[in-house]
């Protein structure tokens, strides 16, 4: 077996790397992941110069995932209170069901449909005579067990073959029920190219049917929603924490532990945090459209990028007490922070990390790897764009392929009666003046060093081949990935469900994160991964009767 | 047992030419059963007397896994088996799936067993073959033996051009051939010779010319065959022969399908051509 340790190159050049891992492909598909493989520059350029978001090529097996799971597992997953039902075979409906490992608090009112997994499990039968009157029955009997808030359908591959209506079944249910906001997804899985057409699909609906349905103002102030955050691990939770504690009030999180009442009022908020760029920054820009809210990207992931993401919120309220109160937090919450890395550091630093994953997510944990003072050799997305790579200047000379026009965009107008704009002019020049920027996002390749490797839709061979010519001392990505990798020798950390472990974000997070990644990096156990005759083939015994 | 599936464009008359010709078949003694591949279920109608068959798909939605060979099939005409697959209502679901699970299902219960002494099986399939499920018959060698029903109108031939275009991928794989053409004539201009020359490009023959005669209005709304409602009448006799000619039939080939202007050559040719 050809392991990492035999082939490891000490000092490899990154065009080497790259022309060996297209080296066996054919010479389309050699020359098509070409352009999906950069030698990173970190320039800031007006077009993009890595491709991203296109179909993958058939029989290459792709970390991605499909339309719906972007769509029910990761949008609408994490919401407590609104009943999911999968509209489709059973395994599309369990396999989608808490994956992610996405936490969850009832709170006050007690509502929690997460621990359920609402299906029409659909036979040979429906398919033949179309399930809408299953789909019916299906939300009445949630109706009648339940009686939720809001009630969502999702779409899987064979409604979208058979031509379910769900959306006709949702509208008439909805005007039926008058107490419940009834709506539908056709989020099947072959749409797009990847998981973030579901993402679109899901946020789209979202925006359409739940946003801007509770005028009501909520108490608190500097009011925010925490857009892509999806509590993974309880990340939400640590989050929500640092916020109450700064006496920020975060309105809606979309969408982890998220309510049907935060979605419903997040328009009464004044700002938008935009943690996963690729997931919503289509809904920021709505929002701002609609209801006048402006959207500034923060982090939460990484210890400094925490204190910069609160900074950065203070800083556009611009209050002097809110100002204050996040610098005391920081001092409060750093040296714990510090005295973690005071003892890890030493055993983490010049290690070097791969991470391919989400579409912001291999952006956001660079953050933790530089604070372990490891270097990330390589990185990428399953599902990015190319602004989620190479910045959002790049965003008008993306070329809109027939496979984006495929999926619902939204058009937006302002609100006659809702839309308020949340800053002057005066001070929106003011805070300009003062370097402050809205709506901008670098992406991942600047904040990569020169020379590193970024491989967009990275796929099962050219993982393998990755690890075997880099040898990184850890590997991040899926479920998917997990084991292959340590089959190489190599620690894998999954950074979609954490494994077991989290959270991960703000301080308290980022601590566990250190811990996490030291005890995977220096654990000895992949120094026995041989057994004793693969490192010493030669036996040495005698002859009884010498 | 000789399985034969009927294709043809919608409205050609598959469903009449099949029942009408497998009450020919009767009177030569044979054992038939008549599958009807169509969702409205009225591929049975002349045979049964009327529309009094509970498709495939009906009883097993309705009676669950717990379903008889007797549940699904009813004699009519002759002692000849009469099922109907059935289907979804127009516009919901999927009728090309249901195809495929009432012929599996009526193979897993045994209607196709040496003891059945079945010496006939014919599908009548909708229309075109839209899609796998209408495909069904061609498949797996259900059926061995097509006959495509045309007439001299140009978009009943396109339709068999491209029924031949279904068959031709089928047959390169499995064991399924095409027969021939039954012309339904609708009395176009040179239609029979017409037909004969096309069935020529296809390498296949026109087996029979059916001509236009409303004695098969008649006796449909009799529900009855021709031959059952008035056997003296001439196109009886049109059908009885229709019938020899398929029981006599030993030509099966692989077609093959003409390119669209190839197409349009001979329809401007035989069209133009006035009738002498």
């Amino acid at each position: 077996m050809a392991t990492a340790t035999q082939k490891k190159m000490v000092q490899w050049d990154p065009a080497d790397i790259k022309a060996e891992l297209i080296a066996k492909y054919p010479p389309k598909v050699a020359r098509k992941r070409a352009k999906q493989i950069m030698i990173n520059e970190a320039l800031q350029n007006e077009t993009p110069a890595l491709t991203a978001n296109v179909r993958t090529i058939p029989g290459i097996i792709s970390m991605r995932g499909c339309t719906y799971a972007g769509c029910k597992g990761v949008i609408m997953g994490p919401t407590r209170d609104i009943v999911n039902i999968v509209h489709g075979p059973i395994g599309c409906s369990f396999y989608a069901w808490l994956t992610r490992r996405n936490q969850t608090d009832a709170g006050p009112d007690g509502e929690n449909f997460m621990n359920y997994c609402f299906s029409t499990d659909m036979q040979e039968q429906d398919i033949i005579f179309g399930g809408e009157k299953k789909l019916e029955t299906a939300i009445q009997e949630a109706y009648d067990l339940f009686h939720p808030k809001s009630i969502a359908v999702f779409a899987t591959c064979p409604v979208g073959l058979i031509g379910d209506d769900i959306h006709t079944v949702t509208k008439n249910m909805k005007e039926k029920f008058g107490d419940c906001n009834v709506y539908a997804f056709s989020c099947e899985g072959y749409k797009g190219v990847s998981q973030s057409a579901g993402h679109h699909i899901a946020n789209n609906q979202v925006f359409r049917h739940i946003v801007g349905e509770n005028d009501e103002v909520k108490p608190g102030k500097y009011k925010i929603n925490l857009l892509g955050e999806y509590n993974i691990g309880g990340d939400g939770f640590e989050i929500d924490r640092i916020f109450q504690k700064c006496g920020i009030t975060c309105i809606s999180t979309f969408s982890g532990n998220a309510t049907y009442d935060q979605f419903a009022s997040s328009h009464t908020a004044d700002l938008n945090a935009v943690m996963c760029h690729r997931s919503i920054n289509y809904v920021a820009d709505m929002m701002e459209t609609k209801y006048g809210i402006p959207w500034v990207k923060v982090n939460f992931i990484g210890a400094k990028a925490t204190a910069k993401s609160l900074r950065k919120i203070a800083d556009y309220f611009g209050e002097q007490g809110l100002i204050d109160k996040v610098e005391e937090v920081i001092s409060e919450e750093m040296p714990a922070v510090d005295a973690s890395l005071v003892e890890i550091l030493p055993r983490t630093a010049e290690k070097t990390a791969m991470m391919f994953v989400g579409g912001s997510r291999a952006h956001h944990y660079k953050e933790l790897f530089d604070e372990l003072g490891m270097k990330t050799i390589s990185a990428g997305y399953e599902f990015g764009h190319q602004d989620d790579y190479e910045g959002r200047q790049v965003l008008p000379n993306i070329k809109l392929d027939a496979d984006s026009r495929n999926i619902e965009e939204l058009t937006v107008e302002a609100d006659e009666t809702r839309f308020k704009p949340r800053k002057s002019a005066k001070e929106l020049k003011a805070l300009d003046k003062a370097g402050y920027k809205f709506k901008e996002y670098d992406g991942l390749s600047v904040d990569m060093d020169k020379g590193t490797i970024i491989v967009d839709d990275l796929n099962q061979y050219e993982a393998e081949k990755l690890v075997e010519l880099m040898k990184p001392d850890i590997f991040c990505a899926g479920i998917k990935e997990k084991y292959s990798i340590q089959k190489l020798g190599v620690p894998m950390k999954q950074l979609h469900s954490y494994d077991s472990g989290g959270p991960y974000a703000g301080f308290q997070g980022a601590v566990n994160f250190y811990k996490e990644i030291d005890r995977l990096v220096n654990s000895r156990v992949w120094g026995y991964m041989k057994a004793p005759w693969q490192k010493n083939a030669r036996l040495t015994a005698s002859y009884n009767w010498e | 047992m000789r399985k034969i599936a009927i294709y043809g464009k919608g409205g050609i008359g598959k469903s009449t030419t099949t029942q009408n010709l497998v009450a020919g078949l009767i009177e030569l003694g044979r054992k038939i059963m008549v599958v009807g591949c169509d969702p409205k279920a009225d591929s049975t109608r002349l045979l049964l007397g009327g529309l009094a068959q509970k498709s495939v798909l009906d009883t097993l939605r309705e009676e669950g896994e717990d379903v008889e060979l007797d549940d699904i099939r009813k004699a009519g005409y002759g002692g000849t088996w009469c099922v109907e697959s059935g289907g979804p209502e127009p516009g919901v679901g999927c009728a090309g799936r249901g195809i495929i699970t009432s012929i599996n299902m009526l193979e897993s219960l045994g209607a196709y067993e040496e003891s059945e002494e079945l010496e006939y099986a014919f599908y009548d399939v909708l229309g075109d073959v839209v899609c796998g499920g209408f495909a069904m018959p061609i498949r797996d060698g259900k059926a061995e033996e097509i006959y495509i029903v045309v007439s001299g109108e140009m978009m009943a031939m396109y339709a068999a051009n491209n029924i031949s275009k279904g068959i031709c991928k089928f047959a390169q794989s499995g064991t399924v051939r095409l027969g021939g053409l039954i012309c339904n004539s609708r009395a176009v201009d040179n239609e029979k010779e017409m037909i004969e020359k096309f069935a020529e490009k296809l390498g296949t023959k026109m087996i029979h010319f059916v001509p236009r005669e409303n004695d098969v209005q008649r006796a449909e709304i009799n529900r009855k065959t021709v031959i059952e409602w008035n056997p003296e009448v001439p196109q009886a006799d049109v059908y009885r022969n229709l019938a020899k000619a398929i029981d006599g039939n030993k030509d099966f080939v692989i077609p093959t399908p003409m390119e669209i202007e190839e197409l349009e050559e001979l329809l401007m040719e035989f069209g133009l051509m006035q009738a002498a």
